[in-house]
């Protein structure tokens, strides 16, 4: 398998976190998120730049109205995951929540299943 | 936004959730996609200089002449007492870096190490059989091609500047940077066209 690497930011906002020129992810949601985009553009399901725009609008959307919510990278990198896939019909817009509310109220002992 | 109360993990899941029901990710392929991610982009430093001079050609002259400074030109500086001697591989000589004493890495350039780079046997292994180590990794070089094994010390750091693959003549400096890997900047790989 050779993946299509996505042609990533380097400089700027729209730039993952790196460290050392290496990713970083502080949390394991976070990579999966990154994995989610860069596995669906290998599939062709989207181009980089309409992802791009995408992840660029949702920080300035932040920029110009942060509401109290402190800086990170990949909730902007997820939102925009979510608004290009509900753009595209793939997952509605009320799905995610939906199943996150159902997730979030799972019983204690299944929080380990996949 | 009325569901930015949810946090972003439990977004995340559900969103795999719903991907992976449809049949839009596979997860065990997404975490073969993030290891390539964290292991393939992390050398961005040493990337640069290498797109540099593949692009700019009085940058190269630079660069080969005397590296530390040329690095330090991008604003990359190893620590004090550091030198980074840049060596060129070419069709007929091919070099590839080791540190058979320790584990001296440039890492401000590079990232941080490989885990191989560190193995014991990967170190002793190099100096005595390049071509079947380089083999092995998947980098089969002709018999007509000259191998130098780079050993690094604390005063001498090395790095390959590979080849410009073929095909690549149309892409600018920045489109070249995600082309180049960890493996080839220590001479275990070449450079690949996209």
């Amino acid at each position: 398998m050779t993946p299509l690497l996505a042609p990533l930011d380097i400089d700027g906002l729209a730039a993952p976190p790196r460290s050392n020129g290496e990713l970083i992810f502080a949390e394991p949601w976070e990579s999966r998120a990154f994995g989610m985009a860069v596995t669906l553009y290998d599939a062709g399901a989207f181009t980089w730049p309409e992802f791009q725009a995408a992840l660029i609008a949702r920080i300035a959307a932040w920029e110009a109205n942060p509401g109290g919510r402190p800086w990170s990278y990949y909730e902007h990198w997820l939102g925009a995951l979510e608004d290009v896939l509900a753009q595209q019909g793939t997952v509605a817009a009320g799905e995610v929540a939906e199943r996150a509310q159902s997730l979030a109220h799972r019983p204690i002992s299944h929080d380990h299943a996949h | 936004m009325t569901t930015s109360r949810i946090s972003p993990a439990l977004r995340t899941e559900a969103l795999e959730q719903l991907l992976t029901e449809r049949g839009l990710v596979d997860p065990a392929v997404m975490d073969k996609f993030i290891a390539n991610y964290e292991s393939n982009v992390g050398p961005l430093n040493g990337a640069k200089v290498v797109a540099k001079a593949w692009t700019d050609p009085e940058y190269r002259k630079r660069l080969l002449a005397d590296g530390t400074s040329a690095i330090k030109e991008l604003g990359f500086a190893g620590p004090q007492g550091e030198h980074i001697v840049v060596v060129k591989n070419t069709a007929t000589t091919h070099n590839v870096v080791v540190c058979t004493l320790c584990s001296c890495y440039p890492w401000p350039v590079l990232g941080l190490p490989p885990s191989w780079y560190k193995d014991p046997a990967y170190r002793a292994r190099v100096v005595r059989e390049p071509r079947a180590v380089l083999a092995e990794m998947g980098l089969r070089l002709g018999s007509d091609v000259q191998i130098i094994v780079r050993d690094s010390s604390s005063e001498v750091r090395w790095l390959v500047l590979p080849e410009r693959p073929a095909g690549t003549e149309h892409l600018s400096e920045e489109e070249l940077v995600p082309l180049i890997t960890r493996e080839a900047l220590v001479g275990v790989a070449k450079v690949s066209a996209p």
